[in-house]
């Protein structure tokens, strides 16, 4: 059973378990703050993986749809819908214009697809600052009231009005929508996004619709983009700009490549590790795109599978060498 | 009537810095097939080594200028030589990544060594002229003269040298020049020096006019890759066509429509562009 260094089934019982008790072993608000964030952006990053991982396409517009989903439920929670329309409501309105700016941008390939896609997210950017009777213009949208309570049978209505409720939602919205990545990138359709980002001219000629896959993949990863900024308007209590900026798609970027681009958990651990670490390394703070420009180089030059890749390719050499042995004796 | 010539003055100007950009971005991006995203960037460190060479060493403007574009010029080939190279037999995402990393990198490098506020370099030529009624300073003229020179200058050199005609064969041909025996990589490097000293140059010139920010070469880079994509890659003239319509264009659109909003017409223009034709106006193959 254990021929494997980690065992990867027990590593994420641990984890899951890790995560559970962490509202009670968090040492601070504010560190219990930057947990929460970083569940949020690895929700994000997850969806950037599915277009950029597992469909090889380079979209620079994720902040962009981020940004969409916290205006829609800023907005929508501020005329009176309640946050749990207003989430599913923000993240379909994301999706969308995700839609549509897919279908007007995936004929493009390459560098040109990053660069389009950059263009749609500096335009956001620029229209969340300047369009000020919906987005507020620069000061953005604030006081945000907490999610409307869920009534539930004998315990009362469960209240969202602490830390630990507004990090036990984030968390059971990563879960599920890593639940759905998973089903969604290990069905033939997951197989078909990966022939698309390994031969698309290959792709195409086995008769898999090259185009509608990638506009299906781009609609679901800003989908999950969509919910991941509502969660994020919801859980600051405010949204400004900067929910839609370019350096928040950049950021991302880092997650998904240093985590580990095209393995589930790669841009989660991403999101995770990196802004905690950061915590830890207050004093570099002023360096930090610094060193995380140059680790983006030196990952994608000799390592592009990332952390968890890397990780996952270790183990399994481990593993055959050690069946070699117990084979040998 | 004045207005308009004001404002004509003003985008001739600014498509002069436009054109000279894109001209090193069409030549990296079209000879070499490398999408460098960081070229913006280069145009902002290169404004920021005018700085240290011509203020804080004292060396005064023009041998600050030299000094700016002879550095500049060696940062292009380590770009290249680090970046870049071993970049080469992979996906062209994975090129694009590292350049991202390398924006990153240069943006905040210019954060820590020189702060995030804004920093001048003095202007070396004040003095104003009145010319039928615009008035024109003589810094903004020679940015004219100067993108003026500096177009011949390279024209000449990829027409009439056997570096330029080298440059000019691996982008017909990258095989093909290897066979002839030209040695690629050295074309390679050539050009990316060439490519950031060139960016060097354009933010010499302009940055006794505007104020030096870490920030200033992110939205100028985007322009340059619009003008490169609508221009067709690694089409010089495309490139000078292009960049002297765009600084027309956005002058004379700041001028009668939203100032706010003359970015977002830019771009948007490119989506459509490109949703219509993908490979760009006048593009030939794919990236």
């Amino acid at each position: 059973m254990f021929t494997k260094p980690i065992h990867t089934k027990l590593l994420y019982i641990v984890i899951f378990v890790a995560a559970l008790l962490l509202p009670w072993y968090v040492p601070d608000a504010y560190i219990f703050q930057v947990v929460i964030t970083s569940v949020i952006f690895g929700i994000a990053a997850s969806g950037m993986n599915l277009i950029l991982g597992y469909t090889g396409q380079a979209t620079l517009a994720h902040g962009a749809f981020f940004g969409i989903g916290a205006y829609g439920v800023a907005i929508m929670t501020e005329a009176g819908i309640s946050f749990w329309l207003a989430l599913p409501a923000a993240a379909l309105i994301s999706a969308a214009v995700g839609l549509v700016v897919g279908v007007l941008t995936l004929r493009t390939k390459g560098a040109y697809f990053a660069i389009v896609t950059l263009c749609f997210g500096v335009i956001a950017w620029i229209v969340a600052g300047n369009w000020i009777e919906l987005t507020g213009g620069h000061n953005g949208i604030y006081g945000l009231g907490d999610p409307t309570p869920i009534p539930f049978p004998f315990f009362g209505p469960i209240e969202f009005t602490t830390q630990t409720s507004m990090y036990f939602l984030s968390l059971a919205a990563l879960l599920v929508v890593l639940f759905a990545l998973y089903r969604l990138v290990y069905s033939v359709f997951g197989l078909s996004l990966m022939a698309v980002r390994n031969n698309e001219p290959l792709a195409d000629a086995v008769g898999i619709n090259t185009f509608a896959t990638k506009v299906i993949s781009f609609v679901a990863g800003n989908f999950i983009a969509g919910i991941a900024g509502g969660i994020y308007a919801i859980m600051m209590a405010s949204v400004s700009p900067s929910a839609t900026s370019y350096l928040l798609t950049f950021n991302f970027l880092i997650f998904v490549i240093l985590g580990g681009m095209a393995t589930l958990p790669g841009p989660v651990f991403g999101a995770f590790a990196i802004p905690v670490l950061m915590e830890f390394l207050q004093f570099l703070q002023d360096y930090r795109h610094l060193i995380f420009g140059a680790l983006l180089i030196a990952v994608i030059i000799y390592f592009p599978q990332g952390f968890v890749g890397g990780l996952r390719r270790l183990n399994q050499k481990i593993a055959a060498r050690r069946k070699q042995k117990t084979s040998e004796s | 009537m004045e207005l308009f010539l004001q404002q004509v003055f003003n985008g001739i100007m600014f498509g002069s810095t436009y054109a000279i950009v894109a001209l090193g971005l069409t030549l990296v991006m079209g000879i070499l097939n490398i999408p460098n995203f960081a070229h913006g960037h280069l145009y902002m460190l290169g404004g920021y080594l005018l700085f240290f060479f011509a203020i804080t060493l004292g060396l005064g403007y023009w041998a600050g200028l030299v000094m700016a574009v002879i550095a500049m010029a060696v940062v292009g080939m380590i770009m290249e030589r680090i970046v870049y190279r071993p970049l080469n037999e992979q996906p062209h995402i994975n090129a694009f990544i590292a350049a991202v990393g390398s924006l990153l990198f240069l943006e905040s490098f210019a954060m820590v060594v020189w702060g995030a506020q804004g920093l001048r370099v003095e202007n070396p030529y004040p003095q104003m002229i009145d010319f039928m009624g615009v008035t024109m300073s003589v810094q903004r003229l020679l940015v004219i003269i100067g993108a003026i020179v500096l177009i011949l200058g390279l024209h000449f050199f990829m027409k009439k040298t056997i570096a330029g005609a080298t440059i000019e064969a691996v982008a017909q041909n990258r095989e093909g020049a290897m066979l002839t025996g030209i040695n690629v990589n050295r074309v390679s490097s050539m050009t990316f020096a060439i490519s950031a000293a060139t960016a060097a140059v354009a933010a010499s010139l302009i940055s006794p006019i505007f104020m030096l920010s870490p920030a200033m070469g992110a939205i100028l880079g985007m322009k340059a890759f619009i003008i490169v994509i609508l221009g067709g890659m690694g089409s010089i003239p495309g490139a000078i066509v292009g960049g002297y319509l765009l600084g027309l264009i956005e002058a004379l659109g700041g001028g009668y429509i939203s100032a706010d909003y003359k970015d977002v017409f830019a771009f948007g223009a490119l989506i459509l562009i490109l949703a219509i034709k993908p490979t760009g106006l006048f593009g030939k193959g794919e990236v």
